[in-house]
């Protein structure tokens, strides 16, 4: 491909120009294929079909993540949380299938399945939304109030389980509570579940963001907060509702990957945040806020999670693959600096 | 004056054909003039006409575009302001930039700090300071905080940073902005002072007569062009302003209407200063009538910013009540107000109009995002016929609502936050400062756009500090100074009674 582009910039100066701009703006697409290109020349098992499957429902649980990071930082802000949330409610749903032992009645109750989620999710949605309240309302710093939140969440997932993990998810049929293990391990025409729940969550993300008046918020109050509440935006409102969707799509994401392990453990998502945020940049949105597709965002979590899961299939290292991953996200931040560094010259 | 000695009518720093361009945009077409050593050369010019920008380019911040700078009859390269320090030139930024929560010691040596055996010297630090202070005849305790004193005395600090670095050309940039009569007096001493010192004085302001009583030399600026520069001695109020001005370039007249009932009143308004102590605006009444334009002159810091931004719901009120359409809008926000259809035109675009990241369609259609959603969703179609209407509405130059808001000129970038607020159909529009940084052109058009909303029926509201536009469509011209409306003029006034209400009294 580097090849390509030289040789025509020799030749057609204008042309190649364009080459390179389009290189440059689909630079995670690009790169996504590169990846494939390169592993399935490394590796005949890489480029089958229940191998693209297996690596997608990896990225599901990444890829959720980041379509709630994106959205926090479209804002303008970053939620360190979502890795501790996704612990948390995990432990959560896993609690809540144990049955919940009520002390004074001396009952223990068994909620069915969709009682579990419904709690969870809200569980995330409630973590997001002190994050949110903390960030629009007493001016704490984004990145301080997250990362509080992130000792908050995991501590308390390692408070209710001790430590321990819960190992029986799959619920009795006696106490109706089963099917917990259907959003891991279930396949519809042969896709995970896993992968099927991250594409109608980034759908009704790309909706959000292009078709309603709270997209255009989000846009409009991540580039200029103070053009956008001048401009009769709700800017505290839409600050405090995205870090509850970040919250809630950890907890999705807490739930798929509880449900795959069909365990949850305290620990669980320890550091995902961090692959979350290189998912949204390397998917080319802006740090600053204001710039950022749902598209991006998954390409880039599907870079990170083939090239890592390419690295595991070839048998290199798993310290070579921090190293690699680290290397792309700094490249990623490098090029968006280009794109956006050349447009938004400032007067 | 004790100056005239041998050196009088030294040039210290000439300027040769210095040229600016941002963009499309030119700044400075070719400028000349001298520096005379110890002597005061005035800086005239309206709000964009090119003061800053050469201000930049003297002490380094920005290098000239062509032209070149001469010192001491020698071409010199300043491309930084660490080489233009390193040559004598010193700038005094409007805005202060010192550090309120160091001492004055430290603020006097920041990024100099005198070095000992054991680190930073600070007794002799102390010491150099003392005898600063002593020289400019200041009782500043090179041990207190900034922070701790007020606005003239940390312009001092400022001046003595420049001293101690011993600067022979010093750049005030609008220094008596935010003191208080005493320390102007205070100010003009040590200006003094420093001329008999050699310390030759480049000085911006925007208040004319006071400018007048310590200018040696006049050098006018009209957008990017110097129109006049002559010694003290041939200059006076009228001739600054008819060469700040220009000749009659018409901004239009008052749309001959009817005025409704009032559609804005304000009653007693009080808005506190945003540092806390004092009343930016000081219990304030203002009327405005459907279909009136009215034009708030003022200074800047005299109020007008607080005012409109307080009618409009950024900032609270201490006391008092905005009443739109007799319609109290106290408890209000923002969003409410611009649907009750009270709409700001905020002064600075880039901060608080324009979302950069965005396209100019969509940065037209950002108030009016209710008007295009259909339940839960918006309608593009509906969007994009409010963006038309708008773009056709206001003569935005450009090419189509899918460009980036970036590649538009300053005067177009103004139309769209002026259009953005005009298709929510407001009753009354608030514009602060709506002409500045724009070129003249621009400007007569967004005067034409307001007079034939006003016709229509709204009452506009806009401020301005350039006189000229004062006397352009309003019919109603208030002066306002310290938060409150001192002087109120019809349209057949002349721009020297608006100008005089407006200073502040001269010193001795």
């Amino acid at each position: 491909m580097t090849d390509t582009t030289t040789s025509h910039s020799g030749a057609k100066p204008q042309r190649s120009f364009n080459i390179a701009q389009m290189l440059l703006e689909g630079r995670a697409f690009f790169a996504l294929i590169a990846i494939i290109l390169v592993f399935s020349y490394l590796s005949p098992n890489y480029a089958t079909v229940s191998n693209f499957l297996i690596m997608s429902n990896h990225v599901a649980i990444f890829g959720l993540l980041a379509i709630g990071m994106l959205l926090v930082i479209l804002n303008g802000g970053i939620d360190l949380s979502v890795g501790s949330v996704l612990g948390l409610t995990g432990v959560f749903s896993g609690y809540l299938m144990q049955g919940v032992q009520l002390e004074g009645a001396g009952v223990i109750l068994y909620p069915p399945v969709w009682v579990v989620i419904v709690l969870t999710l809200a569980l995330g949605a409630f973590v997001g939304f002190c994050n949110g309240v903390l960030i629009a309302w007493f001016k704490v710093p984004a990145f301080v109030a997250t990362l509080g939140s992130l000792y908050v969440a995991r501590g308390v997932a390692l408070l209710m389980t001790n430590g321990l993990t819960y190992n029986n998810l799959s619920g009795d049929a006696l106490l109706g509570n089963t099917g917990f293990d259907w959003l891991g391990f279930n396949r519809i025409a042969g896709v995970p579940v896993g992968v099927i729940v991250l594409v109608i969550v980034a759908l009704l993300a790309a909706i959000l963001l292009m078709r309603t008046a709270f997209g255009r918020w989000l846009y409009a109050s991540g580039g200029n907060e103070r053009a956008a509440e001048l401009s009769g935006v709700p800017v505290k409102r839409v600050q405090i509702t995205v870090y509850m969707l970040s919250g809630l799509c950890a907890a999705i994401a807490g739930l798929v990957l509880s449900s795959q392990l069909t365990s949850a453990g305290p620990t669980a998502g320890t550091t995902y945040e961090l692959t979350a945020i290189a998912a949204v940049v390397v998917g080319g949105a802006s740090m600053m806020g204001g710039r950022g597709t749902v598209q991006g965002t998954l390409l880039g979590a599907f870079v990170i999670g083939f090239l890592s899961d390419g690295l595991v299939i070839v048998g290199v290292s798993s310290y070579w693959q921090t190293v690699f991953t680290g290397a792309v996200i700094v490249l990623a931040v490098m090029l968006n600096s280009i794109q956006y560094g050349g447009k938004g010259a400032r007067r | 004056m004790s100056t005239s000695d041998i050196t009088v009518d030294q040039v210290v720093l000439s300027a040769r054909n210095i040229a600016k361009s941002f963009g499309a945009v030119q700044a400075l077409k070719g400028v000349n003039f001298d520096i005379h050593r110890g002597q005061v050369t005035t800086l005239f010019g309206e709000n964009g006409a090119g003061k800053s920008t050469l201000m930049k380019i003297l002490s380094g911040v920005q290098l000239p575009s062509s032209g070149e700078l001469l010192l001491n009859g020698v071409p010199v390269h300043i491309g930084s302001t660490v080489e233009a320090r390193e040559l004598g030139i010193s700038i005094i930024h409007q805005e202060l930039s010192l550090a309120p929560n160091m001492t004055v010691r430290d603020n006097v040596f920041m990024g100099r700090e005198i070095m000992g055996p054991m680190g930073v010297n600070f007794a002799e630090e102390e010491r150099q300071c003392r005898a600063l202070m002593q020289e400019l005849e200041e009782d500043i305790d090179p041990l207190a905080l900034v922070e701790d004193l007020r606005l003239g005395q940390q312009q001092i600090v400022e001046i003595a940073r420049a001293l101690s670095v011993n600067s022979n050309i010093l750049i005030m940039d609008e220094p008596t902005s935010a003191l208080s009569a005493a320390e102007v007096e205070v100010l003009f001493k040590v200006i003094h002072d420093l001329k008999a010192k050699g310390v030759s004085i480049v000085y911006i302001s925007h208040h004319l007569e006071e400018a007048l009583t310590i200018s040696d030399h006049a050098v006018v600026l009209r957008d990017g062009q110097m129109t006049a520069y002559a010694p003290r001695a041939d200059i006076d109020l009228d001739w600054i302003v008819r060469n700040m001005v220009g000749e009659n370039f018409d901004l239009g007249t008052p749309p001959q209407t009817r005025f409704g009932p009032p559609a804005l009143v304000i009653s007693n308004l009080s808005v506190p200063m945003a540092s806390g102590t004092g009343l930016a605006v000081d219990q304030l009444d203002l009327t405005v009538h459907k279909g009136e334009i009215v034009c708030i002159y003022g200074l800047m810091g005299a109020g007008r910013t607080e005012l409109m931004e307080c009618a409009a719901g950024r900032i609270s009120p201490s006391a008092g009540d905005v009443r739109l359409n007799d319609r109290s809008v106290a408890q209000m926000s923002i969003a409410q107000r611009i649907d009750a259809g009270l709409v700001l035109v905020p002064e600075d675009r880039q901060r608080d109009g324009l979302v950069q990241t965005m396209t100019v369609g969509r940065n037209l259609s950002l108030a009016s995002i209710r008007r295009f959603t259909r339940g839960l969703f918006t309608h593009l179609g509906a969007e994009r016929q409010i963006i038309d209407a708008s773009i056709k509405e206001v003569t935005v130059k450009t090419d189509g609502p899918g460009a980036p808001i970036g590649s538009l000129s300053g005067g177009n970038q103004q139309k769209v936050v002026i259009g953005k607020m005009l298709v929510t159909h407001p009753d009354v529009i608030l514009l602060d400062e709506p002409s500045r940084g724009i070129d003249i052109g621009a400007k007569a058009e967004v005067f034409r756009i307001l007079a034939q909303h006003a016709a229509q029926g709204m009452a506009v509201v806009y401020s301005t500090s350039e006189v000229g536009e004062c006397l352009s469509i309003a019919h109603r011209i208030l002066v306002m100074r310290r938060g409150k409306i001192v002087a109120q003029f019809t349209h057949d006034t002349t721009k020297e009674a608006i100008m005089a209400a407006s200073g502040e009294s001269l010193v001795a």
